[in-house]
């Protein structure tokens, strides 16, 4: 019974044994490229999708909504083709969740309209009377900041230069705030009208939903 | 402060501090879960589901769970070493750092501040400090085991020093990350590799501090309080290194079915299944510690807690490998199943040990008599009948719901919309937050036989 009156070697001891399984499990995958594969066809997010995402965590959305379809016959039925691991190459953290108190949002991207999202955003009750997911609608009354939307994608290394992430945004503004915009009508009823014509919090999130799962289906239609 | 020397000003801190977050936790808990079937809670963005939730997680796990932790660690090091705490000022300073740094995470994750890492929200700022907050008690967890005048190591201190090392290494490699500012912060994982490494980290800290040290509390207050002897060392010293070992394998069964590389699913599924084993090696230990002195259930109140509170522990790590089956888990995965399962570990293990366990050390640190065994064994009541009406209501809402996930027509389309499946949830939802009233009611009654005991005068019967 030595090791139980040398505290000092016990430590090193229990330390050693939990080392096993973490070596084995969770250092040696990181090496391996099977554990995550990466998609040519698989693009990382723009600068406002981005932006969008960062609502998305600081909101705690992923409490409530996975991101991962499972190989299952009705969860494929209910939300479309099940996730790749290719899909998330550009995830950091991962947003799987662990918990669907609402539905899975993988295959969200392109699903509905924007107007739909900035609708449901607004009062989710006024689609879903009985739904129980928080109102979001004061997101449109915030103005997107975008001052470090660069340096985020310099540490995600999404590879843009500065002129193309600040082109990314002037376009985003320019789709969302024409005349043309397909849900321009919708846009501006949950929109301060001081803010129609600027980017808002509402509008990047918006932005990060239509992204997800986009990329599959772009796969799927091209093979 | 005693005639042996020991330092128990802090021990009687984060007792005291253990309650605080213990309240705190639980009414934000039951904020949320009337959230849930009621949205006209969500006030404000910082009272919004999204952001509370972790609120109440980090609130009850890290806040309250830690600090019963460190009570009964700095109670039980002095005892089993028989040697005065080596460090009283850095326990001290250990304590100010630890409530300022619960009370910075609750205010920073209700400001949105989070980096959804669940168990590991707290931005990088608040890592640097908890780490510094986990070097402080270490020094004193190695020096007082050094300079101790117990030659041998009891088996608490075994699952002590296991928790402060393995901690350290869980937290550090799950929350490494760049920082964008002082605010935020991307990990420096992507993807499944990111998922990989933080449910490896979210099931061990789950192990290493819902478990661990329970089980250290368990093998020191449970002979403590009864009076007899562990069943068996031979047992104890099996178990430990078996769960130990194992326990750093499962991980992956929070993540089957998702894109996360097969034969990593599978490991955790064969290790989940062996921990049973080394689980029940305590179960089996504490119910045989009991032979032939079964009648302490009706005349030791304390004995209540700690059998009731290993049952629970010995379900829980049942339920828990065989939720990770793929077929099972395809089921239970993301409903309230496995909310229920959690909570069962929580509220009946976890606060049935704490509680007896301050139960027992409270009255000894302060030379008083405890203020009420008619209130402690209220608050027994209350809190078994509470968590397991509120279990309870969870495992079936969960089952209706992967029922009606699962629900497909004849034409084989599906019966069931999403929505469907959460309303039909609602009024389960206002039956758990009814037995979360009555848990908090017997938690109430708890914080209030503590306080009162130590306001009393000093008893000259209570032994020091």
């Amino acid at each position: 019974m030595g090791i139980y009156s040398k505290p000092v070697v016990f430590a090193v001891i229990a330390t050693l044994v939990i080392l096993v399984g973490t070596v084995v499990t969770v250092f040696v995958p990181m090496f391996m490229p099977s554990t995550q594969p990466v998609s040519a066809y698989v693009k990382p997010y723009t600068a406002i999708e981005q932006e969008g995402r960062d609502i998305y965590i600081r909101e705690g959305c992923h409490n409530c909504h996975t991101q991962t379809v499972r190989p299952l016959r009705t969860e494929v039925l209910r939300y479309g083709e099940y996730s790749k691991a290719e899909e998330f190459a550009w995830d950091r953290p991962f947003l799987w969740g662990s918990r669907r108190t609402g539905p899975d949002l993988n295959r969200v991207g392109g699903k509905y309209p924007d107007s739909w999202h900035y609708k449901h955003m607004h009062s989710p009750q006024s689609m879903f009377a009985l739904s129980n997911m928080p109102p979001y609608g004061w997101l449109a009354a915030n103005r997107l900041d975008t001052s470090e939307s660069f340096r985020k994608t310099q540490i995600l290394g999404y590879g843009y230069s500065e002129d193309e992430v600040q082109q990314q945004i002037a376009e985003y503004r320019t789709k969302v705030t024409s005349p043309d915009y397909d849900s321009k009508a919708t846009r501006d009823e949950v929109t301060p009208e001081k803010l129609r014509g600027e980017l808002t919090e509402m509008d990047a999130i918006i932005a990060y939903m239509q992204k997800l799962g986009r990329d599959v289906k772009t796969m799927e239609s091209q093979q | 402060m005693s005639e042996t020397g020991y330092d128990y000003r802090v021990v009687r801190g984060f007792a005291f501090s253990a309650l605080f977050w213990l309240v705190i936790g639980l009414v934000v808990g039951l904020w949320i879960a009337f959230e849930m079937f009621n949205p006209a809670l969500n006030l404000t963005p910082w009272l919004s589901f999204g952001r509370l939730r972790v609120v109440h997680t980090n609130g009850l796990g890290v806040g309250f769970g830690l600090s019963g932790i460190f009570a009964t660690a700095y109670y039980m090091l002095q005892r089993l070493t028989r040697t005065p705490l080596p460090f009283p000022g850095l326990a001290r300073a250990h304590l100010w750092v630890f409530n300022a740094a619960i009370a910075a995470a609750a205010v920073s994750l209700m400001a949105g501040m989070s980096t959804t890492r669940e168990y590991a929200e707290l931005e990088w700022p608040l890592d640097v400090g908890v780490v510094i907050m986990w070097v402080m008690f270490a020094i004193n967890v190695f020096a007082i085991l050094i300079r101790r005048q117990e030659k041998q190591m009891y088996i608490s201190l075994w699952y002590l020093v296991s928790m402060t090392v393995t901690i350290a290494v869980l937290y550090i490699v799950n929350n490494l990350a760049i920082p964008l500012n002082l605010f935020k912060s991307y990990s420096i994982y992507a993807g499944a590799n990111d998922a990989n490494v933080e449910w490896w980290y979210g099931h061990n800290i789950v192990g290493f501090i819902f478990t661990v040290p329970v089980l250290a509390m368990f093998y020191y207050f449970l002979p403590k309080a009864t009076g007899l002897p562990i069943y068996s060392h031979r047992l104890s010293i099996v178990s430990f290194w078996a769960l130990i070992f194992a326990y750093l394998w499962t991980g992956a069964h929070h993540l089957m079915l998702t894109p996360l590389p097969e034969w990593i699913q599978t490991v955790a599924i064969a290790f989940s299944i062996f921990l049973i084993a080394p689980s029940w090696g305590s179960v089996v230990n504490g119910y045989y510690t009991l032979q032939g002195n079964w009648d302490q259930m009706r005349t030791n109140y304390l004995t209540k807690f700690f059998i009731l509170g290993i049952t629970f522990y010995g379900l829980q790590t049942l339920q828990g490998p065989l939720q990770g089956l793929r077929t099972l888990n395809a089921f239970f995965h993301y409903t309230d199943w496995v909310v229920g399962h959690v909570h069962m570990g929580t509220m009946g293990w976890v606060t049935m040990i704490i509680s007896a366990s301050f139960y027992y050390m409270i009255p000894r640190i302060t030379g008083r008599e405890l203020f009420s065994i008619k209130l402690a064994n209220i608050h027994f009541w209350l809190i078994l009948v509470g968590q397991f009406a509120w279990t309870v209501t969870m495992w079936i809402g969960g089952i209706q719901q992967g029922a009606m996930w699962k629900a497909t027509n004849p034409d084989g389309s599906l019966t069931y919309s999403f929505l469907d499946g959460l309303t039909s949830l609602y009024p389960y939802y206002q039956m758990r937050f009814v037995a979360g009233i009555v848990y908090f009611i017997g938690i109430l009654i708890f914080a209030w036989n503590i306080i009162q005991t130590v306001r009393q005068e000093p008893s000259t019967a209570a032994e020091a």
